[in-house]
């Protein structure tokens, strides 16, 4: 078999396969719960209504979807510039280590200090960023792997840092960090709902993005990289600074999802403030087609499967992984669909 | 100083490292026959991570351990066929496919094996491969010990790359693997079958990743637990472009990296491990993998075409 281009590819090929993913998404996820012994269909039934059913499950979902849609922007942006950053996992980690330094030095002067935390947090997101696309830069290393193990560097750095130079002292012994003082803590968006700004910092950052990849010289200069880095190159683009920039964009873009987590819900630093949202942020974008907005449809949407199956898995059983199993099989079908809607298989 | 002196020259410390490199070993081969055939496999820490459980899994329900890892490497090549079929024929992305298999087979492991065993809080054990010591040669002092004295799934790993060296360079389906790694258009106009190679290439590669996982479960911890590959297949992807694509290499590579493995845990109760925070011994294999990778970049050998799909009929 051999693929061929379609030049002008017809709007039922172009929305049919993504649609077929999802169906067959869908029908993997009924499999697995029959597999499990639960009703099929039931299963996706208590999965909506657990992410949707009640005022408080769609609260949790937004919530849940912050720091989802920074890693998930963060991952898009670098993507597009076939920048492979798979490491928001660590950039999370360091824009909220960030945020508790700062957040917990007594200042006094709030209306300055919580912008400084997340400029921080950018900072160290960023900065963390740019030892990888450096090395890819100026000696060649390949940024997948140096990214990903950073991470495990990353997390064991927390993990220090919350069991010595951060530790709260009235903390009982838990590796936790310090709590941040109350008023710097982000106010919520509407009073008497658990959903803080830091879900309004996110859809800001996604209509800058997507203004910014639209409008602006820099978007279409990182398009073009993506695309076809040679010949970028030879039209005259400056390649590798495109690429310090788009790292540092992606890198301080996750670290604000560490920031928001922190200032926004938790209030301190644990080793396990992130449940892998930098990975999850991969697959977000991917199901977003990298698109700036559509990482917000995204992330509400694997927000919704994760705390669908949180309240599914205590109903019906099935452990919660169907959820990470739905998500992977949603990935690479979706990614499958997106060949097939631009290409043709022949078979000779 | 003294301290470091005196594990280098134990014989246990060296047998420690020989059973860590072990499961890297066998990943670390699989990710370098996919690599020499063109496609780059990000699936090795999700497919490691199954290896361990069906392998485990397999010897749980009562198979024998050498069918523990047959299992293991039937699982291993499934997900490889999933990973060969969506990046070779179909030409997608190598990178969110491997990361999408990752996710995908780690995920049901854990979920199979929530499924499996819904109700433990202690992981339950199997009797693993226990130590096969080489008539003769184990008697040698200091090397008997530290390297004629382990699992027979230890002789297995050294004798796979001896195997996989000689395929890959005396064998004229070694000759193939790699020209479809470096020229696919001028393999291809040898009428060799560029699909055909790269999809086996990354199905048995892929099998080997799983049995590395099942080295894990069947000869070292003997029980199945979330987290336990923790990085080791990254580790791998690193140590291949280490070793500069070539078996021998990336074994020596390997027995280097779990040499400071082993030394970092024994460092730890040495006085150095009161002043350092044990956090500091624990990065050290993921720091040492990039610094590595930074030093040998600059003369790597990489397969031409690694990464880049091959359509008939498109130049």
């Amino acid at each position: 078999m051999r693929l061929e281009a379609i030049p002008n590819p017809s709007h039922l090929r172009r929305y049919g396969f993504p649609a077929l993913a999802i169906a067959a998404t869908v029908l993997v996820a009924s499999v697995l719960s029959w597999v499990a012994g639960a009703e099929p269909f039931a299963t996706l039934g208590l999965i909506v209504k657990g992410a949707t059913g009640s005022r408080l499950a769609i609260l949790e979902t937004l919530n849940r979807a912050t720091p989802l849609i920074f890693t998930g922007l963060a991952v898009a942006v670098a993507f597009r510039a076939k920048l492979w950053n798979i490491g928001a996992e660590a950039q999370l980690y360091a824009g909220a280590v960030m945020t508790v330094v700062i957040g917990t030095s007594a200042w006094g002067v709030v209306w300055l200090q919580l912008p400084l935390m997340a400029l921080g947090a950018v900072a160290a997101g960023a900065l963390v960023l740019l030892g990888p696309v450096l090395l890819k830069t100026r000696f060649g290393v390949d940024e997948v792997v140096t990214t990903l193990l950073f991470n495990f560097v990353m997390l064991l750095f927390v993990s220090w840092l919350v069991e010595g130079p951060l530790k709260d002292p009235m903390g009982m012994g838990w590796p936790k960090s310090t709590p941040i003082d109350r008023d710097l803590r982000l106010p919520r968006m509407v009073e008497g709902l658990r959903l803080h700004w830091g879900f309004g910092l996110a859809l800001i950052a996604a209509v800058l993005v997507w203004l910014m990849q639209a409008r602006t010289v820099l978007g279409y200069e990182i398009r073009a990289v993506g695309q076809n880095a040679r010949a970028a190159r030879f039209a005259g683009i400056p390649v590798n600074s495109v690429l310090v920039k788009t790292a540092l964009l992606s890198g301080g873009l996750a670290a604000l999802a560490g920031f928001s987590e922190v200032a926004g819900l938790k209030g301190h630093l644990t080793r396990d403030l992130s449940p892998g949202f930098g990975y999850t942020g991969i697959i977000v974008a991917m199901l977003a087609l990298l698109h700036p907005l559509g990482v917000v449809v995204a992330a509400l949407f694997v927000a919704g499967i994760f705390v669908g199956a949180d309240s599914m898995s205590r109903a019906a059983g099935v452990p919660t992984y169907l959820a990470d199993i739905l998500l992977a099989v949603a990935l690479l079908f979706m990614v499958l669909a997106l060949g097939l809607s631009r290409y043709r298989v022949v078979w000779k | 100083m003294m301290a470091l002196w005196e594990i280098l020259i134990s014989a246990s410390f060296w047998a420690a490292a020989i059973r860590i490199a072990s499961p890297l070993i066998f990943a670390t081969l699989g990710e370098l026959i996919c690599e020499r055939a063109g496609v780059l496999n990000l699936g090795i820490e999700g497919i490691m991570v199954m290896g361990a459980f069906t392998g485990w899994f397999a010897v749980y329900l009562g198979l024998p351990l050498w069918g523990g890892v047959a299992v293991a490497f039937a699982s291993g090549m499934l997900f490889g066929l999933l990973h060969a079929t969506l990046t070779v024929p179909f030409g997608l992305s190598q990178h969110v496919v491997g990361l999408g298999i990752t996710l995908l087979a780690t995920a049901t492991a854990y979920f199979a094996y929530r499924l499996a065993l819904p109700q433990v809080t202690s992981p339950p054990r199997i009797d693993p491969f226990q130590p096969l010591p080489v008539p003769i040669l184990s008697d040698i002092p200091f090397f008997g010990p530290a390297l004629f004295t382990q699992t027979a799934l230890t002789y297995a790993a050294f004798g796979l790359a001896l195997v996989v060296g000689l395929v890959l360079y005396r064998t004229p389906l070694g000759l193939a693997v790699r020209a479809v790694g470096e020229n696919p258009a001028a393999a291809a106009a040898q009428g060799l079958s560029v699909t055909g190679l790269r999809m086996g290439a990354v199905i048995i590669g892929s099998g080997f990743m799983a049995v590395g996982g099942a080295f894990l479960t069947l000869s070292a911890f003997s029980s199945f637990f979330f987290d336990m590959v923790n990085g080791r297949g990254w580790i791998c992807i690193a140590l291949v472009v280490f070793g500069a694509w070539r078996p021998g290499k990336a074994v020596l590579g390997a027995v280097l990296f779990a040499a400071f493995d082993a030394g970092q845990v024994r460092l730890q109760q040495t006085e150095l491990g009161a002043v350092l925070p044990y956090q500091l011994f624990l990065a050290l294999p993921f720091i040492l993998s990039i610094v590595a990778l930074v030093i040998m970049s600059r003369r790597a050998e990489v397969p031409a075409a690694l990464m880049v799909p091959y359509n008939k009929g498109e130049r």
